[in-house]
Protein backbone atom coordinates (compact mmCIF):
# COMPACT_ATOMS: atom_id res chain seq x y z
CA UNK A 1 0.00 0.00 0.00
CA UNK A 2 1.18 3.25 -0.77
CA UNK A 3 0.42 6.70 0.93
CA UNK A 4 0.89 9.68 -1.13
CA UNK A 5 0.20 13.38 0.01
CA UNK A 6 -0.57 16.38 -2.83
CA UNK A 7 -2.36 19.57 -2.71
CA UNK A 8 -5.30 18.78 -5.47
CA UNK A 9 -6.83 15.32 -6.21
CA UNK A 10 -9.77 15.32 -9.02
CA UNK A 11 -12.07 12.20 -9.20
CA UNK A 12 -12.90 11.80 -12.77
CA UNK A 13 -11.32 13.22 -16.51
CA UNK A 14 -13.68 13.86 -17.97
CA UNK A 15 -14.73 17.75 -19.77
CA UNK A 16 -15.09 18.52 -15.96
CA UNK A 17 -12.20 16.84 -14.16
CA UNK A 18 -9.89 17.72 -16.56
CA UNK A 19 -10.59 21.72 -16.90
CA UNK A 20 -10.43 21.73 -13.18
CA UNK A 21 -7.60 20.81 -13.31
CA UNK A 22 -5.92 22.77 -16.19
CA UNK A 23 -7.35 26.20 -13.72
CA UNK A 24 -5.77 24.52 -10.61
CA UNK A 25 -2.21 24.32 -12.63
CA UNK A 26 -2.40 27.83 -14.65
CA UNK A 27 -3.45 29.36 -10.98
CA UNK A 28 0.36 27.29 -9.61
CA UNK A 29 -0.83 24.37 -7.93
CA UNK A 30 2.00 21.94 -9.04
CA UNK A 31 1.17 19.03 -6.31
CA UNK A 32 -1.73 17.67 -8.47
CA UNK A 33 -3.17 14.48 -9.98
CA UNK A 34 -6.24 13.31 -11.58
CA UNK A 35 -7.72 9.63 -11.48
CA UNK A 36 -10.35 8.47 -13.63
CA UNK A 37 -11.54 4.31 -13.77
CA UNK A 38 -11.61 4.07 -17.18
CA UNK A 39 -8.60 3.59 -19.79
CA UNK A 40 -8.27 6.57 -21.48
CA UNK A 41 -9.52 10.52 -20.35
CA UNK A 42 -12.30 12.39 -22.15
CA UNK A 43 -15.33 10.36 -19.83
CA UNK A 44 -18.45 10.63 -21.70
CA UNK A 45 -17.73 12.48 -24.71
CA UNK A 46 -15.13 9.63 -25.91
CA UNK A 47 -18.55 7.94 -26.99
CA UNK A 48 -19.97 11.01 -28.28
CA UNK A 49 -18.77 10.72 -32.14
CA UNK A 50 -21.53 13.58 -33.16
CA UNK A 51 -20.68 16.69 -33.48
CA UNK A 52 -22.21 20.12 -31.85
CA UNK A 53 -19.74 20.73 -29.01
CA UNK A 54 -17.86 23.85 -28.30
CA UNK A 55 -20.12 26.30 -30.38
CA UNK A 56 -19.63 28.78 -27.41
CA UNK A 57 -16.10 27.86 -26.06
CA UNK A 58 -14.48 27.55 -29.23
CA UNK A 59 -17.10 29.61 -31.77
CA UNK A 60 -16.87 25.87 -34.04
CA UNK A 61 -18.96 22.60 -33.86
CA UNK A 62 -16.60 19.64 -32.55
CA UNK A 63 -17.58 16.27 -32.02
CA UNK A 64 -17.25 14.53 -28.46
CA UNK A 65 -13.57 13.09 -28.78
CA UNK A 66 -12.23 16.27 -30.32
CA UNK A 67 -13.36 18.67 -27.74
CA UNK A 68 -12.22 16.00 -25.10
CA UNK A 69 -8.96 15.91 -26.78
CA UNK A 70 -8.20 20.11 -26.85
CA UNK A 71 -8.20 19.74 -22.89
CA UNK A 72 -6.28 16.49 -22.99
CA UNK A 73 -3.94 18.57 -25.23
CA UNK A 74 -4.05 21.25 -22.76
CA UNK A 75 -3.04 19.22 -19.65
CA UNK A 76 -0.35 17.09 -20.93
CA UNK A 77 1.26 20.84 -22.12
CA UNK A 78 0.80 21.98 -18.51
CA UNK A 79 2.37 18.22 -17.26
CA UNK A 80 -0.77 17.17 -15.16
CA UNK A 81 -0.37 13.84 -13.88
CA UNK A 82 -3.65 11.49 -15.07
CA UNK A 83 -3.74 8.24 -14.01
CA UNK A 84 -6.11 5.78 -15.62
CA UNK A 85 -8.21 2.39 -14.75
CA UNK A 86 -7.90 3.86 -11.33
CA UNK A 87 -11.07 3.17 -9.26
CA UNK A 88 -11.86 5.95 -6.36
CA UNK A 89 -13.20 3.22 -3.22
CA UNK A 90 -13.66 6.47 -0.78
CA UNK A 91 -13.55 9.79 0.13
CA UNK A 92 -13.04 11.03 4.12
CA UNK A 93 -14.19 14.35 4.89
CA UNK A 94 -10.40 14.74 6.10
CA UNK A 95 -9.82 14.30 2.22
CA UNK A 96 -8.12 10.81 2.40
CA UNK A 97 -8.82 9.15 -0.97
CA UNK A 98 -8.75 5.56 -1.13
CA UNK A 99 -8.35 3.56 -4.73
CA UNK A 100 -7.15 0.61 -6.85
CA UNK A 101 -5.59 -0.05 -10.00
CA UNK A 102 -3.73 -2.87 -11.70
CA UNK A 103 -0.28 -0.30 -11.90
CA UNK A 104 -0.41 1.07 -8.18
CA UNK A 105 -2.33 -1.38 -6.84
CA UNK A 106 -4.45 -0.09 -3.03
CA UNK A 107 -3.90 3.53 -2.19
CA UNK A 108 -4.12 6.08 0.17
CA UNK A 109 -3.88 9.35 -0.60
CA UNK A 110 -3.73 12.46 1.49
CA UNK A 111 -5.04 15.45 -0.56
CA UNK A 112 -5.31 19.06 0.94
CA UNK A 113 -8.28 19.59 -2.06
CA UNK A 114 -10.29 17.49 -3.56
CA UNK A 115 -12.54 17.90 -6.52
CA UNK A 116 -15.79 15.61 -7.48
CA UNK A 117 -15.98 15.36 -10.85
CA UNK A 118 -17.77 11.84 -11.59
CA UNK A 119 -20.43 12.77 -13.79
CA UNK A 120 -23.65 10.69 -14.13
CA UNK A 121 -25.51 7.88 -15.01
CA UNK A 122 -28.70 6.84 -16.85
CA UNK A 123 -31.86 5.71 -15.18
CA UNK A 124 -32.04 2.41 -15.40
CA UNK A 125 -35.09 -0.55 -16.33
CA UNK A 126 -35.69 -0.53 -12.72
CA UNK A 127 -35.89 2.65 -12.18
CA UNK A 128 -39.29 3.29 -14.57
CA UNK A 129 -41.04 0.77 -13.04
CA UNK A 130 -42.00 -0.88 -16.67
CA UNK A 131 -44.27 -4.54 -16.96
CA UNK A 132 -42.62 -7.40 -18.64
CA UNK A 133 -40.04 -9.98 -18.92
CA UNK A 134 -36.62 -10.00 -17.93
CA UNK A 135 -34.76 -10.51 -21.60
CA UNK A 136 -31.95 -9.74 -23.08
CA UNK A 137 -31.81 -6.75 -25.84
CA UNK A 138 -32.90 -3.94 -23.27
CA UNK A 139 -30.06 -1.38 -22.48
CA UNK A 140 -29.70 2.59 -21.39
CA UNK A 141 -28.92 4.58 -24.25
CA UNK A 142 -25.76 5.72 -23.69
CA UNK A 143 -24.67 1.93 -22.75
CA UNK A 144 -25.55 1.50 -26.59
CA UNK A 145 -24.06 4.46 -27.60
CA UNK A 146 -20.45 2.83 -25.67
CA UNK A 147 -21.24 -0.74 -27.81
CA UNK A 148 -21.20 1.21 -31.56
CA UNK A 149 -19.13 3.65 -30.99
CA UNK A 150 -15.95 2.59 -28.73
CA UNK A 151 -16.75 -1.27 -28.85
CA UNK A 152 -17.29 -1.50 -32.49
CA UNK A 153 -20.27 -3.90 -32.00
CA UNK A 154 -24.18 -3.30 -32.92
CA UNK A 155 -26.96 -4.22 -29.57
CA UNK A 156 -29.73 -5.54 -32.35
CA UNK A 157 -31.18 -4.82 -35.46
CA UNK A 158 -34.95 -3.24 -35.01
CA UNK A 159 -35.11 -0.89 -32.14
CA UNK A 160 -37.60 0.94 -30.29
CA UNK A 161 -36.47 3.80 -28.09
CA UNK A 162 -38.22 4.85 -24.87
CA UNK A 163 -37.64 8.47 -23.93
CA UNK A 164 -36.80 11.34 -26.32
CA UNK A 165 -33.94 13.08 -24.55
CA UNK A 166 -31.02 13.85 -26.50
CA UNK A 167 -29.03 11.07 -25.76
CA UNK A 168 -32.31 8.83 -27.36
CA UNK A 169 -32.63 10.79 -30.67
CA UNK A 170 -28.66 10.94 -31.36
CA UNK A 171 -28.84 7.12 -31.04
CA UNK A 172 -31.81 6.64 -33.17
CA UNK A 173 -29.85 8.21 -35.99
CA UNK A 174 -26.78 6.73 -34.81
CA UNK A 175 -28.66 3.44 -34.90
CA UNK A 176 -29.86 3.78 -38.56
CA UNK A 177 -26.86 5.46 -40.15
CA UNK A 178 -25.28 2.14 -39.03
CA UNK A 179 -27.78 0.03 -40.48
CA UNK A 180 -30.42 -0.76 -38.05
CA UNK A 181 -34.18 0.05 -38.23
CA UNK A 182 -35.76 2.46 -35.96
CA UNK A 183 -38.97 1.67 -35.26
CA UNK A 184 -40.16 4.61 -33.14
CA UNK A 185 -39.28 6.70 -30.29
CA UNK A 186 -41.80 6.63 -27.72
CA UNK A 187 -42.27 9.68 -25.04
CA UNK A 188 -44.42 10.29 -21.87
CA UNK A 189 -44.35 13.49 -22.30
CA UNK A 190 -46.58 15.67 -24.59
CA UNK A 191 -43.30 17.46 -25.58
CA UNK A 192 -39.87 15.82 -26.15
CA UNK A 193 -37.22 17.50 -24.06
CA UNK A 194 -34.49 17.19 -26.68
CA UNK A 195 -33.27 20.08 -28.62
CA UNK A 196 -34.95 20.75 -31.93
CA UNK A 197 -32.24 20.44 -33.76
CA UNK A 198 -31.77 16.83 -32.49
CA UNK A 199 -35.88 16.30 -33.78
CA UNK A 200 -35.33 17.15 -36.79
CA UNK A 201 -31.90 15.88 -37.90
CA UNK A 202 -32.26 12.53 -36.00
CA UNK A 203 -35.76 11.28 -36.25
CA UNK A 204 -37.10 13.60 -39.09
CA UNK A 205 -34.43 13.21 -41.33
CA UNK A 206 -34.85 9.17 -41.09
CA UNK A 207 -38.98 9.31 -40.73
CA UNK A 208 -38.89 7.97 -37.17
CA UNK A 209 -41.97 8.47 -35.51
CA UNK A 210 -42.28 10.62 -32.49
CA UNK A 211 -45.03 9.34 -30.31
CA UNK A 212 -45.44 11.87 -27.68
CA UNK A 213 -47.72 11.04 -24.68
CA UNK A 214 -47.13 7.34 -25.28
CA UNK A 215 -45.13 4.80 -23.18
CA UNK A 216 -44.22 1.05 -23.37
CA UNK A 217 -46.71 -0.93 -21.22
CA UNK A 218 -45.53 -4.46 -22.15
CA UNK A 219 -42.17 -6.48 -22.86
CA UNK A 220 -41.95 -9.69 -24.77
CA UNK A 221 -39.61 -12.19 -24.89
CA UNK A 222 -38.40 -15.29 -23.35
CA UNK A 223 -34.35 -15.25 -24.03
CA UNK A 224 -33.90 -11.96 -26.25
CA UNK A 225 -36.36 -9.21 -26.87
CA UNK A 226 -39.12 -10.12 -28.80
CA UNK A 227 -40.94 -6.83 -28.98
CA UNK A 228 -42.70 -4.12 -26.60
CA UNK A 229 -46.39 -3.06 -26.34
CA UNK A 230 -46.66 1.01 -26.25
CA UNK A 231 -49.81 2.38 -25.04
CA UNK A 232 -51.10 6.59 -25.63
CA UNK A 233 -51.49 8.73 -21.64
CA UNK A 234 -53.37 10.35 -20.44
CA UNK A 235 -52.86 13.97 -18.96
CA UNK A 236 -51.72 11.90 -15.69
CA UNK A 237 -49.27 10.03 -18.02
CA UNK A 238 -51.51 6.76 -17.16
CA UNK A 239 -51.89 4.08 -19.99
CA UNK A 240 -55.18 4.37 -22.03
CA UNK A 241 -56.82 0.63 -22.72
CA UNK A 242 -57.56 0.48 -25.83
CA UNK A 243 -55.00 2.40 -27.68
CA UNK A 244 -52.30 -0.48 -27.25
CA UNK A 245 -49.96 -0.67 -30.63
CA UNK A 246 -47.42 -3.52 -30.40
CA UNK A 247 -43.75 -3.48 -31.99
CA UNK A 248 -41.38 -6.23 -33.28
CA UNK A 249 -37.92 -5.67 -31.99
CA UNK A 250 -35.00 -6.93 -31.02
CA UNK A 251 -33.79 -3.86 -28.90
CA UNK A 252 -35.61 -1.64 -26.77
CA UNK A 253 -33.38 1.62 -25.47
CA UNK A 254 -33.60 3.98 -22.67
CA UNK A 255 -32.89 7.55 -22.90
CA UNK A 256 -35.19 8.74 -19.25
CA UNK A 257 -32.70 10.92 -17.72
CA UNK A 258 -29.60 10.91 -15.95
CA UNK A 259 -28.59 10.87 -12.60
CA UNK A 260 -25.83 12.43 -10.73
CA UNK A 261 -22.83 9.75 -9.62
CA UNK A 262 -22.60 10.63 -5.52
CA UNK A 263 -21.15 7.69 -3.53
CA UNK A 264 -18.41 8.94 -3.46
CA UNK A 265 -19.77 12.22 -2.20
CA UNK A 266 -22.45 10.71 0.30
CA UNK A 267 -19.72 8.35 1.60
CA UNK A 268 -17.42 11.61 2.52
CA UNK A 269 -20.25 13.17 4.62
CA UNK A 270 -21.45 15.52 1.31
CA UNK A 271 -25.06 16.84 1.78
CA UNK A 272 -26.72 16.53 -1.28
CA UNK A 273 -29.88 18.77 -2.93
CA UNK A 274 -33.47 16.96 -3.19
CA UNK A 275 -33.70 19.16 -6.65
CA UNK A 276 -30.37 18.37 -8.01
CA UNK A 277 -29.27 14.72 -6.87
CA UNK A 278 -25.60 16.95 -7.01
CA UNK A 279 -24.02 18.34 -3.80
CA UNK A 280 -25.35 21.66 -2.07
CA UNK A 281 -22.68 24.41 -2.87
CA UNK A 282 -21.29 27.89 -2.50
CA UNK A 283 -20.44 29.85 -5.65
CA UNK A 284 -16.87 28.83 -5.02
CA UNK A 285 -18.20 25.37 -5.90
CA UNK A 286 -16.99 24.39 -2.47
CA UNK A 287 -19.43 21.41 -0.56
CA UNK A 288 -20.53 21.49 2.94
CA UNK A 289 -17.29 19.71 3.60
CA UNK A 290 -14.41 22.12 3.29
CA UNK A 291 -11.93 21.89 0.92
CA UNK A 292 -14.33 19.05 -0.91
CA UNK A 293 -15.73 20.75 -4.07
CA UNK A 294 -17.45 19.53 -7.25
CA UNK A 295 -18.74 20.66 -10.41
CA UNK A 296 -19.82 19.41 -13.99
CA UNK A 297 -22.56 16.79 -14.09
CA UNK A 298 -21.99 15.09 -10.63
CA UNK A 299 -23.39 18.85 -9.35
CA UNK A 300 -26.15 18.84 -11.53
CA UNK A 301 -26.93 17.49 -15.56
CA UNK A 302 -26.09 19.55 -17.95
CA UNK A 303 -27.38 20.22 -21.63
CA UNK A 304 -23.85 21.57 -22.94
CA UNK A 305 -20.20 20.62 -22.54
CA UNK A 306 -19.50 24.25 -22.87
CA UNK A 307 -20.98 25.03 -19.64
CA UNK A 308 -19.57 21.90 -17.79
CA UNK A 309 -16.09 23.34 -18.64
CA UNK A 310 -16.98 27.08 -17.39
CA UNK A 311 -17.94 25.75 -14.63
CA UNK A 312 -15.31 23.51 -13.46
CA UNK A 313 -12.67 25.44 -14.46
CA UNK A 314 -13.90 28.32 -11.91
CA UNK A 315 -13.77 25.28 -9.31
CA UNK A 316 -10.42 24.52 -10.02
CA UNK A 317 -9.72 28.03 -9.44
CA UNK A 318 -11.44 27.98 -5.55
CA UNK A 319 -9.78 24.71 -5.19
CA UNK A 320 -6.58 26.12 -5.44
CA UNK A 321 -6.73 29.25 -3.00
CA UNK A 322 -8.68 26.98 -0.60
CA UNK A 323 -5.45 25.42 -0.97
CA UNK A 324 -3.04 28.66 -0.67
CA UNK A 325 -5.29 30.38 2.26
CA UNK A 326 -7.88 29.00 2.96
CA UNK A 327 -11.05 31.42 3.85
CA UNK A 328 -12.96 31.38 6.96
CA UNK A 329 -15.45 33.92 5.96
CA UNK A 330 -18.73 31.68 6.75
CA UNK A 331 -21.30 34.50 6.13
CA UNK A 332 -23.89 33.33 3.44
CA UNK A 333 -27.08 34.02 1.38
CA UNK A 334 -28.93 31.06 0.84
CA UNK A 335 -30.64 30.66 -2.79
CA UNK A 336 -33.84 29.35 -2.91
CA UNK A 337 -35.83 28.22 -6.08
CA UNK A 338 -39.09 30.59 -6.66
CA UNK A 339 -41.93 30.09 -8.57
CA UNK A 340 -41.21 28.21 -12.09
CA UNK A 341 -37.78 27.48 -10.90
CA UNK A 342 -36.06 23.97 -10.15
CA UNK A 343 -32.50 23.26 -8.93
CA UNK A 344 -30.75 26.47 -8.77
CA UNK A 345 -26.87 26.43 -8.54
CA UNK A 346 -25.08 27.74 -6.47
CA UNK A 347 -27.49 26.90 -3.19
CA UNK A 348 -25.21 29.36 -1.22
CA UNK A 349 -23.38 32.63 -1.87
CA UNK A 350 -20.92 34.47 0.18
CA UNK A 351 -22.53 37.68 1.42
CA UNK A 352 -18.71 39.55 0.49
CA UNK A 353 -18.58 37.87 -2.95
CA UNK A 354 -16.19 39.80 -5.17
CA UNK A 355 -16.47 38.39 -8.73
CA UNK A 356 -19.73 38.27 -10.64
CA UNK A 357 -21.68 34.54 -9.78
CA UNK A 358 -23.31 32.41 -12.48
CA UNK A 359 -27.03 30.98 -11.14
CA UNK A 360 -27.60 28.52 -12.77
CA UNK A 361 -31.56 26.33 -12.97
CA UNK A 362 -34.31 24.22 -14.64
CA UNK A 363 -37.66 26.47 -15.73
CA UNK A 364 -40.22 24.08 -14.46
CA UNK A 365 -42.32 24.35 -17.18
CA UNK A 366 -42.41 26.59 -20.58
CA UNK A 367 -42.47 30.28 -19.89
CA UNK A 368 -42.58 32.36 -23.49
CA UNK A 369 -41.34 36.01 -22.91
CA UNK A 370 -41.10 35.63 -19.26
CA UNK A 371 -38.54 37.07 -16.82
CA UNK A 372 -36.40 35.40 -14.65
CA UNK A 373 -36.04 37.48 -11.46
CA UNK A 374 -33.60 37.23 -8.10
CA UNK A 375 -34.67 38.60 -5.30
CA UNK A 376 -33.69 39.41 -1.81
CA UNK A 377 -36.71 40.04 0.43
CA UNK A 378 -38.68 42.72 -1.38
CA UNK A 379 -35.81 44.59 -3.23
CA UNK A 380 -35.33 42.96 -6.79
CA UNK A 381 -31.59 42.32 -7.34
CA UNK A 382 -31.74 41.15 -10.50
CA UNK A 383 -33.67 40.38 -13.70
CA UNK A 384 -33.17 38.83 -17.15
CA UNK A 385 -35.79 38.56 -20.06
CA UNK A 386 -36.24 35.78 -22.39
CA UNK A 387 -37.66 35.04 -25.09
CA UNK A 388 -38.43 31.34 -23.76
CA UNK A 389 -37.57 29.19 -21.49
CA UNK A 390 -38.07 25.47 -21.16
CA UNK A 391 -37.21 22.65 -18.77
CA UNK A 392 -35.24 21.02 -22.37
CA UNK A 393 -32.41 24.14 -21.42
CA UNK A 394 -30.60 25.47 -18.30
CA UNK A 395 -31.04 29.09 -17.51
CA UNK A 396 -28.41 31.35 -16.21
CA UNK A 397 -28.78 34.30 -14.72
CA UNK A 398 -25.21 36.46 -13.50
CA UNK A 399 -25.19 38.53 -10.34
CA UNK A 400 -22.77 41.31 -10.52
CA UNK A 401 -20.72 41.91 -6.92
CA UNK A 402 -22.57 44.94 -6.40
CA UNK A 403 -26.06 43.67 -6.80
CA UNK A 404 -25.40 41.99 -3.38
CA UNK A 405 -23.84 45.29 -1.49
CA UNK A 406 -26.06 46.81 1.07
CA UNK A 407 -28.51 43.86 1.29
CA UNK A 408 -30.03 43.04 4.90
CA UNK A 409 -32.18 39.95 3.86
CA UNK A 410 -30.99 36.36 4.22
CA UNK A 411 -32.34 34.41 1.46
CA UNK A 412 -32.05 35.27 -2.62
CA UNK A 413 -34.80 33.56 -4.15
CA UNK A 414 -34.78 33.00 -8.44
CA UNK A 415 -37.86 32.89 -9.94
CA UNK A 416 -40.02 33.73 -13.32
CA UNK A 417 -42.09 36.22 -13.95
CA UNK A 418 -44.79 36.71 -16.48
CA UNK A 419 -44.74 40.24 -18.55
CA UNK B 1 -45.92 25.02 -53.04
CA UNK B 2 -45.75 25.30 -49.42
CA UNK B 3 -43.60 23.43 -46.85
CA UNK B 4 -43.77 23.57 -43.31
CA UNK B 5 -40.77 23.50 -41.37
CA UNK B 6 -39.39 23.80 -37.63
CA UNK B 7 -36.45 26.16 -37.08
CA UNK B 8 -33.61 24.67 -35.49
CA UNK B 9 -31.70 27.34 -34.48
CA UNK B 10 -32.97 28.10 -30.64
CA UNK B 11 -35.45 26.25 -28.00
CA UNK B 12 -38.54 28.20 -29.23
CA UNK B 13 -38.20 25.99 -32.78
CA UNK B 14 -40.48 28.13 -34.69
CA UNK B 15 -42.97 26.19 -37.00
CA UNK B 16 -42.46 27.99 -40.29
CA UNK B 17 -44.26 28.15 -43.94
CA UNK B 18 -42.08 28.38 -46.49
CA UNK B 19 -43.64 29.24 -50.41
CA UNK B 20 -41.70 27.37 -53.06
CA UNK B 21 -42.26 28.33 -57.28
CA UNK B 22 -43.39 24.69 -58.84
CA UNK B 23 -40.00 24.00 -59.92
CA UNK B 24 -38.28 23.93 -55.89
CA UNK B 25 -37.16 28.06 -55.46
CA UNK B 26 -37.42 29.59 -52.52
CA UNK B 27 -40.41 32.51 -52.65
CA UNK B 28 -40.89 33.61 -49.03
CA UNK B 29 -41.40 32.49 -45.45
CA UNK B 30 -43.99 33.20 -42.66
CA UNK B 31 -44.04 32.07 -39.15
CA UNK B 32 -40.30 32.79 -38.26
CA UNK B 33 -39.67 35.71 -35.37
CA UNK B 34 -35.85 36.40 -36.27
CA UNK B 35 -33.52 36.64 -39.15
CA UNK B 36 -31.65 33.09 -38.41
CA UNK B 37 -35.12 31.66 -39.08
CA UNK B 38 -34.94 32.74 -42.39
CA UNK B 39 -31.61 31.84 -43.43
CA UNK B 40 -32.02 28.50 -42.03
CA UNK B 41 -35.54 28.00 -43.97
CA UNK B 42 -33.91 28.81 -47.35
CA UNK B 43 -30.87 26.67 -46.78
CA UNK B 44 -33.56 23.83 -45.54
CA UNK B 45 -36.18 23.98 -48.06
CA UNK B 46 -33.61 24.63 -50.85
CA UNK B 47 -30.45 22.16 -50.80
CA UNK B 48 -30.62 21.12 -47.13
CA UNK B 49 -27.25 20.35 -45.96
CA UNK B 50 -25.97 17.45 -42.45
CA UNK B 51 -22.43 17.32 -41.18
CA UNK B 52 -22.30 13.42 -40.88
CA UNK B 53 -20.40 11.58 -38.21
CA UNK B 54 -19.80 7.49 -37.93
CA UNK B 55 -17.93 4.66 -37.02
CA UNK B 56 -16.22 2.37 -39.20
CA UNK B 57 -14.18 -1.02 -38.44
CA UNK B 58 -10.69 -0.79 -38.77
CA UNK B 59 -8.91 -3.83 -39.80
CA UNK B 60 -6.73 -5.53 -36.88
CA UNK B 61 -8.45 -3.35 -34.43
CA UNK B 62 -11.20 -4.07 -31.94
CA UNK B 63 -12.00 -0.56 -31.13
CA UNK B 64 -13.46 1.43 -34.79
CA UNK B 65 -12.49 5.04 -35.72
CA UNK B 66 -14.73 8.16 -35.71
CA UNK B 67 -15.07 9.63 -38.57
CA UNK B 68 -17.02 12.91 -39.58
CA UNK B 69 -17.27 14.78 -42.91
CA UNK B 70 -15.59 18.42 -43.07
CA UNK B 71 -18.34 20.36 -43.88
CA UNK B 72 -21.89 19.67 -44.00
CA UNK B 73 -22.82 17.20 -47.02
CA UNK B 74 -26.15 17.28 -49.26
CA UNK B 75 -28.64 15.69 -47.11
CA UNK B 76 -29.81 13.33 -50.24
CA UNK B 77 -26.02 12.17 -49.99
CA UNK B 78 -26.42 10.67 -46.51
CA UNK B 79 -27.43 7.29 -47.16
CA UNK B 80 -24.52 7.13 -50.11
CA UNK B 81 -21.30 8.41 -47.67
CA UNK B 82 -22.56 5.70 -45.76
CA UNK B 83 -22.20 2.87 -48.15
CA UNK B 84 -18.70 4.47 -49.12
CA UNK B 85 -17.99 4.28 -45.23
CA UNK B 86 -19.13 0.90 -45.22
CA UNK B 87 -16.51 -0.80 -47.80
CA UNK B 88 -13.68 0.96 -46.50
CA UNK B 89 -10.22 -0.83 -45.69
CA UNK B 90 -8.47 1.07 -43.17
CA UNK B 91 -5.36 0.21 -41.05
CA UNK B 92 -3.57 1.51 -37.90
CA UNK B 93 -2.35 3.89 -36.67
CA UNK B 94 -4.56 6.72 -37.66
CA UNK B 95 -4.19 10.35 -36.57
CA UNK B 96 -6.86 12.44 -35.46
CA UNK B 97 -7.24 15.12 -38.33
CA UNK B 98 -6.38 12.60 -40.74
CA UNK B 99 -8.22 12.64 -44.17
CA UNK B 100 -9.82 9.60 -44.57
CA UNK B 101 -11.11 9.67 -48.26
CA UNK B 102 -10.63 13.50 -49.99
CA UNK B 103 -13.95 14.73 -51.66
CA UNK B 104 -16.27 12.63 -50.59
CA UNK B 105 -18.53 11.71 -53.82
CA UNK B 106 -17.32 14.63 -55.85
CA UNK B 107 -18.55 16.78 -52.98
CA UNK B 108 -16.22 19.72 -51.14
CA UNK B 109 -16.41 17.87 -47.89
CA UNK B 110 -13.55 15.26 -46.69
CA UNK B 111 -13.90 12.32 -44.55
CA UNK B 112 -11.66 12.94 -41.80
CA UNK B 113 -10.86 10.91 -38.25
CA UNK B 114 -12.25 12.83 -35.20
CA UNK B 115 -9.92 10.22 -33.16
CA UNK B 116 -6.09 8.70 -32.74
CA UNK B 117 -5.80 4.92 -33.18
CA UNK B 118 -2.52 4.16 -32.50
Amino acid sequence: MTDRNIDILVIGAGPAGLAAAIAAREAGIQSLLVVDREKEPGGILRQCIHNGFGLHRFKEELTGPEYAQRDIDRAAELGIQIECSTMVLSVSPERCVTCVSPVNGFQRIQAKAVILAMGCRERPRGALCTPGTRCAGIYSAGTAQRFVNLEGVMPGKKVVILGSGDIGLIMARRMTLQGAEVLACVEIMPYSSGLNRNIVQCLQDYNIPLLLSHTVTDIQGLHRLEGVTVSEVDQNRKPVAGTEKHFGCDTLLLSCGLIPENELSLGAGVILSAATSGAVVDETFETNIPGIFACGNVLHVHDLVDHVSAESYKAGISAASFVRNRHDDLSYFAVADGTGVRGTVPQKIHRNVDCPVNLMFRPTGVYRNCSAVVECGNTEVCRKKSVIYTPGEMALITLKPEDLRNLTGSTLTVRIERN
Amino acid sequence: MDQIITCINCPVGCRMSVSLSDNGEFLSVTGNTCPRGAVYARQECTLPKRTITAVIPVEGCRMPLSVKTSAPIPKELIRDVMYVLGSLHIHTPVQAGQIIIPHVLETDADIVATRNLP
